[in-house]
């Protein structure tokens, strides 16, 4: 079981390094990379509960599969939308990005 | 004999109205048909008025008319109309005042700007009057009492530009308001004792009527001296008679109208619409009778030292008055009613007669006329006329009504009586001042007095002769009216009282003729040697001044008082919700700040506080 300890720490780890990213950088290109991060700790959980848990199984490898393709199209559309945030702004600024408040 | 025309009687207010309404909906546009429209208007409600009257001369029965208007719970308010002897009385008087004022008013307010303002003024007033007249309960009386009051004030404050006529427009509504309370409180103890809720005056008088009702003798009392201080407003009564003086700030017509002839009778009408009520409680009648003296001769002694020619005539009314109250207070619906009849000619003509003075002469103050009996022939003999009618010379109609009020005051109570006389003699005393100082002497220099057009003078031609033959209607050896209004007679056995009346009638005339006219007694040197007396008289018994001091002032720093508590407490506080509000909206704003990653923090935040909370509560 402590195989699957240190699978959740380095996860856990992962996590709050995305976070971290997430809460902090402000360039929105480094925000989405910290963001992927963040996905990753979470697959790696789920792949490290199909092997070591209790009752392993195969699920949490399909559900990972699955994550990582929504993940590749969810960056496709963010960086999409940021190429037409800076074409219309000149900047990838995330402190910027505040017209919901305008 | 049926009845015919009775059945018609709601079309005698409704007249007036439909007029008031087609005066306001097309207002200027109709500046001359205006007021034909108005003349045409009152004279159908005088001539049905007339009809109905005449058929009940010939002995036709009551006629009452109602539907239920609002009904809830066990009590149900009506809305209908009472033909009897008396609001068919009432019906003449109003519509023959009211016609004749309203031709009267075509000459006399011709220049006038606002002439269909005026005639649906009057026309507005004449309908709720004579829905007074006809109400059938206490209700819808009062609903028309407050009506008459609305339309004096508009019409009082007609001259709005002039402040005195602003001002006594405002002391009218809010002095006669203080006995309107009282008239309010009336009906809703009566509402309130009443079996049945039944504000009508058949049921009033059916209840009060019969000795040892339902109702104590204590609340008997408290709603008659009630109805009794709504009528004291009104009809101007002492202590609530200041506002009738201020009141001729209106135009002279109006003077006329409301304020001598038709609505401060109202109050007298009241009492004796209610007269059951009164009946049943000796120490009302006795209230009403007291006052109705004072207010006689307290009144009557003011009008003696006043200089202007209407405000004269103004106490004269409210002298008037407190006989008429005098009349019904000592037991007689009849002297008191029949008073009220004569007096509404004989001083609608003084009135009238005084308008067409002032037009002529562009003042009202009587040391500036003087000479005008040569160059206004018909309105010096008319004012004449209406003048030795009011000062109870006989044969003339005041003679008969006050002779009726003093004999029946006679044997009720000599010192009553005693009063009665003494106001009689007043009476005659300052009318020959009047008379004198405005149409004898030689005319002021300057003065281009003429008479009065034939729109103005027939009408005092008309009302000088009902002053004259008005009266024979009720004689002591004649009781018709008396009968046909209550079944029984003002007729008396004595001439006692008609004898001492017509002395002190003769002996004021008399000494009015000797000071104002020959001279005989100097009046400067009387003057001067009362002249702490004349003073007194001059301001009205300081009245209007201790009312200043003791409730204008008051209320006024009452008023100040409360301005400061609303200022200080009452914004204060509503200024101390909105702060907080908009301090926790500016709170809110800074929280919004639109950066995405702010959110998340907040977010990121909660759910770790959330985490903790769950963790937290699983370990204890």
């Amino acid at each position: 079981m402590t195989l699957l300890g240190s699978y959740l720490t380095l996860a856990a780890v992962l996590f709050c390094l995305g976070l971290y990213g997430v809460l902090t950088k402000r360039n929105a290109i480094v925000v989405l990379l910290s963001l992927e991060l963040m996905l990753n700790a979470v697959n790696l959980n789920l792949v490290a509960f199909a092997k070591y848990g209790m009752i392993p199984s195969l699920t949490g490898h399909i559900f990972t599969l699955f994550t990582i393709s929504v993940a590749a199209a969810e960056a496709a559309v963010g960086v999409a939308i940021l190429i037409v945030f800076y074409r219309r702004r000149v900047t990838v600024n995330v402190d910027e990005f505040d017209e919901l408040r305008r | 004999m049926a009845t015919v025309y009775a059945a018609y009687a709601w079309l005698v207010p409704t007249l007036p109205l439909a007029a008031f309404a087609l005066l306001t909906a097309f207002g200027r546009s109709l500046r001359t048909t205006g007021a034909w429209v108005a003349i045409t208007a009152s004279l159908g409600s005088l001539v049905l008025a007339l009809l109905i009257a005449g058929e009940r001369l010939a002995g036709a029965e009551d006629y009452s008319q109602s539907f239920e208007w609002l009904a809830f719970g066990t009590a149900t308010l009506h809305i209908g109309i009472d033909v009897t002897s008396l609001t068919s009385l009432m019906m003449v008087i109003v519509t023959v005042v009211g016609f004749l004022v309203n031709v009267y008013s075509y000459g006399y307010m011709r220049d006038d700007e606002r002439l269909t303002v005026f005639y649906a003024y009057v026309q507005l007033f004449l309908a709720s009057m004579l829905g007074l007249v006809l109400a059938d309960n206490l209700l819808m009386l009062y609903i028309f009492w407050e009506l008459v009051g609305v339309c004096s004030f508009l019409l009082i404050g007609f001259w709005y530009h002039k402040p005195e006529a602003r001002d006594a427009a405002k002391k009218a509504f809010i002095v006669t308001r203080v006995g309107d309370l009282g008239l309010l409180i009336a009906v809703l103890l009566l509402f309130w004792y009443m079996p049945g809720h039944a504000l009508d005056f058949s049921s009033i008088s059916n209840v009060f009527g019969n000795d040892g009702g339902t109702i104590s003798a204590g609340v008997t009392t408290l709603i008659a001296l009630l109805i009794f201080l709504g009528a004291v407003g009104k009809s101007g009564q002492f202590p609530l008679h200041v506002w009738l003086p201020d009141a001729m700030e209106g135009p002279t017509p109006i003077s006329a109208l409301i304020h001598a002839a038709t609505m401060v009778a109202a109050g007298v009408f009241l009492v004796a619409r209610t007269f059951p009520v009164f009946e049943a409680s000796p120490e009302a009648m006795t209230t009403v009778a007291v006052i109705g003296a004072f207010t006689a001769i307290f009144a009557a002694t003011i009008a003696l030292a006043q200089n202007d020619i209407k405000r004269v005539l103004a106490y004269s009314t409210v002298s008037q008055l407190g006989y008429m109250m005098l009349g019904l207070g000592v037991g007689s619906v009849v002297a008191g009613m029949f008073h009220l009849f004569t007096h509404a000619f004989f001083k609608a003509l003084l009135f009238l007669a005084a308008g067409s003075v002032i037009h002529a002469v562009h003042t009202q103050d009587i040391r500036e006329m003087g000479g005008l009996a040569g160059r206004m022939k018909i309105t010096a003999w008319t004012f004449g006329i209406g003048a030795l009618a009011l000062a109870g010379i006989p044969p003339l109609a005041g003679f008969w009504s006050k002779d009726a009020i003093l004999a029946a005051a006679l044997e009720k109570d000599p010192l009553l009586f005693t009063v009665g006389a003494v106001t009689a003699f007043l009476t005659a005393l300052y009318m020959s001042r009047l008379f004198y100082l405005v149409f004898a002497g030689k005319p002021k220099d300057g003065s281009h007095a003429h008479e009065s057009p034939a729109v103005m003078t027939v009408p005092l031609v008309v009302l000088a002769a009902l002053s004259v033959i008005a009266g024979f209607v009720e004689t002591p050896w004649y009781g018709g009216f008396g009968e046909w209004l209550t079944g029984e007679s003002a007729r008396h056995a004595g001439y006692l009282a008609m004898i001492i009346a017509t002395a002190a009638g003769l002996l004021g005339l008399y000494l009015g003729w000797l000071i104002w006219q020959k001279g005989t007694i100097d009046r400067k040197a009387l003057a001067a040697r009362m002249s702490g007396l004349v003073r007194v008289l001059e301001r009205k018994y300081y009245i209007d001044e201790f009312y200043d001091l003791v409730f204008v002032r008051s209320l006024r720093g009452l008023g100040h008082m409360l301005r400061r508590f609303d200022a200080l407490v009452v914004d204060g506080v509503v200024w101390l919700i909105a702060a907080t509000a908009q301090a926790v909206g500016r709170l809110n704003t800074r929280m919004q700040s639109g950066q995405l990653q702010g959110y998340l923090l907040a977010a990121v935040f909660s759910v770790v506080i959330l985490v903790l909370a769950m963790a937290g509560r699983r370990l204890w």
